[in-house]
């Protein structure tokens, strides 16, 4: 319970800050990512602010041995560069740059009640829901092939 | 106040929420991950699903206090463009294992070469994208 109220605060806190940030504004969002054009460079100072803040504060954090309320860090540890990491961003920045929603923004953006909000949420999470179909079914298969001989271990890699 | 003071603001406010999300949770602050793991059947899920609510209800408090932030409404043209653009985002996040917030924030304030990686090419994408619709298909 307690775990779940501090998560809350963190994504009330999350989203005042790309609220405050311009990240929920759209047609900002496009604007940064219109190079050629009416460049609109604000959004660098996002990242900038965030990972200054975060970067240094993270440290402060990881000399504890545990978090407050967990028995343990649950950290990313996959480092490799595949294609199944390059080719998810590909697709995942030709959706962020068509509609100008990142997965953040968008759910913050549920608030508004607007049908372009609700649309793309709820094709948002059928897109992650299908994904996770595929999974399933590729390690169903990976099952079979290795009860049938020996197959290559693919690991999944952890969530950054 | 300057939009690029704002931003930085609201960049060091998302850090400090990745933060404390670290701090008590023991977890990274990506969304798409926290998220992803709701539709998956990941475990977690009471703390997952309060993430994505305290999303929701920062929105309204923002709704509230600042309605500008959302931009004008209208501004888009057809549901199939938002439908097939949120398809790509959920598969392509899940795909990628992150967003600009898993990837982005936490995985570059990590100094991992992935998440460099998957961001340089998330940018290089929406910027092409973008390029393509506003430079080439003449629509807005």
């Amino acid at each position: 319970m307690k775990a779940a109220v501090a998560s809350g605060v963190a994504g009330v806190v999350f989203s005042l800050g790309l609220g405050l940030a311009g990240m929920t504004d759209p047609a900002n969002v496009q604007g940064f990512l219109d190079f050629t054009g009416d460049w609109r460079p604000a959004l660098a100072f996002v990242m900038g602010g965030a990972i200054g803040v975060h970067g240094l504060s993270r440290l402060l954090v990881l000399r504890r041995r545990a978090p407050v309320l967990e028995p343990a860090f649950s950290l990313p540890t996959a480092a490799a560069v595949d294609a199944r990491l390059l080719a998810g961003s590909a697709l995942f920045g030709m959706g962020w740059g068509l509609s100008g929603y990142c997965p953040g923004p968008a759910f913050t953006s549920l608030a508004t009640g607007t049908v372009d909000a609700l649309t793309f949420v709820a094709a948002m999470v059928a897109g992650m829901w299908l994904f996770a179909q595929v999974e399933k079914r590729r390690a169903a298969a990976g099952a079979k092939a290795a009860a049938s001989g020996p197959a290559p271990v693919q690991g999944e890699p952890v969530d950054a | 106040m300057h939009p690029f003071v704002l931003a930085l603001c609201g960049g060091a406010l998302i850090g400090l929420a990745a933060t404390f999300l670290l701090l008590f949770n023991g977890r990274v602050a990506g969304v798409s991950g926290i998220a992803g793991g709701l539709v998956g059947g990941a475990e977690g899920r009471p703390w997952r699903l309060a993430f994505v609510l305290g999303m929701v209800g920062g929105g309204l408090l923002l709704k509230v206090l600042a309605p500008g932030v959302f931009g004008s409404e209208g501004l888009y043209r057809s549901p199939v463009l938002l439908v097939g653009a949120g398809l790509l985002v959920g598969y392509g996040t899940r795909m990628a294992n992150g967003c600009t917030s898993g990837h982005g924030v936490c995985g570059l304030s990590r100094g991992s070469v992935r998440s460099l990686a998957a961001t340089l090419t998330f940018m290089a994408t929406g910027a092409g994208t973008v390029f393509l619709v506003r430079h080439l298909g003449g629509a807005r």
